[in-house]
């Protein structure tokens, strides 16, 4: 098995950073940004057509749809009823792009505007749908380990516990949580995706999830609200190889107090 | 007749078709995808779906997002 291949369901996929493409001051930007970050993956949402006065530019424009693999999300849906729709949608859309992402969902049923936190039992309901309907399934929780687990068990394809709020840029607040969600999805089943999604801020942050053990992260706001997109972009490129690396590596444990790294022996002496 | 699109209730001629509909709001068929009653509409049945009073459509398409 080639382990730079990242494998979600039928996906493989050869980048473990996504990224999404909202809130970019311009879509020449965003197509920059992209880029600069390397991802085959590139998060999309799914709205309403504006019906007067189009003012022409669409987001296609500037999204190689034979370039990137388009992800749906469902974001702004608070049922799990609208989250469905909006997936269906999205293969729809998908499908006649002629995309290699028709047919997956990153799921996401939210359950408060100022938070952004996930509805659990939305999230549930319509993955079991989807699940029904054939789609591969991401799925968008907290870092809670009980409900990982109960997604897992109900067919999720990947598990993706934010580090923090969406846009809140703190980074991974709870690493033992994710390790605890880490350590038990991949239980007799190691290579079970789990993806870190949501409150990335900065490079480090890429780089400690990726340290804990997950399988990629995924993130917006800490790319397109960076002051220079497009470095931040190339700067979580590196990040994830280093963080990806770092874990493989086998990481020195932390210890209470010092030991020297030269010799005791053959101190010059009075 | 009287059809709901996107939320909002518009007044369209009787026979008008999906295909013809997404062609009076400059809609290339290619980027968007319609939902007609709750249900995806197949786009090869664009051209040949006739609209009824009080459908209720939902016509969308892809945008930046996280």
């Amino acid at each position: 098995m080639d382990e730079n291949v990242l494998r979600i369901g039928e996906f493989e996929i050869g980048n473990r950073l996504f990224v999404g493409t909202g809130k970019y001051e311009t879509f020449e930007l965003m197509r920059d940004a992209l880029a600069a970050s390397g991802c085959e993956v590139v998060t999309v949402a799914v709205r309403r057509e504006r019906l007067t006065d189009a003012d022409g530019r669409n987001i296609l424009d500037f999204l190689d749809p034979g370039k990137y693999t388009l992800l749906p999300n469902t974001a702004g849906c608070f049922s799990a009823d609208d989250a469905i729709r909006t997936a269906r949608l999205g293969r729809e859309l998908l499908e006649g792009l002629e995309n290699a992402g028709a047919g997956w969902v990153k799921l996401e049923v939210l359950g408060d505007k100022k938070t952004l936190l996930p509805d659990p039992v939305g999230t549930l309901e319509a993955l079991k749908v989807l699940k029904g309907e054939g789609f591969t399934v991401l799925c968008y929780t907290s870092d809670d380990p009980i409900m990982a687990m109960r997604l897992k068990k109900a067919g999720a394809d990947s598990v993706m516990p934010a580090g923090s709020p969406i846009g809140s840029g703190q980074g991974v607040l709870n690493p033992w949580n994710i390790r605890i969600i880490l350590q038990q999805l991949k239980e007799g089943d190691e290579s079970f995706p789990v993806i870190v999604d949501a409150g990335v801020g900065t490079a480090s942050d890429v780089t400690i999830a990726m340290e804990l053990g997950a399988d990629g992260v995924l993130l917006n706001t800490g790319i397109a609200g960076a002051s220079d997109p497009v470095t931040m972009a190339h700067s979580m490129r590196l990040a994830l190889q280093s963080g990806l690396l770092a874990h493989r590596a086998g990481r020195i444990p932390r210890k209470l107090y010092a030991t020297a790294s030269s010799p005791l022996d053959g101190v010059i002496g009075a | 007749m009287r059809v709901q699109v996107n939320g909002q209730w518009q007044e369209l001629a009787e026979q008008t078709t999906v295909a013809d509909l997404l062609e009076s709001l400059s809609l290339p068929a290619r980027r968007v995808a319609v939902e007609m009653n709750r249900e995806i509409l197949p786009r090869a049945q664009y051209a040949e779906t006739r609209l009824g009073e009080n459908d209720a459509l939902e016509i969308v398409t892809l945008v930046g997002g996280g």
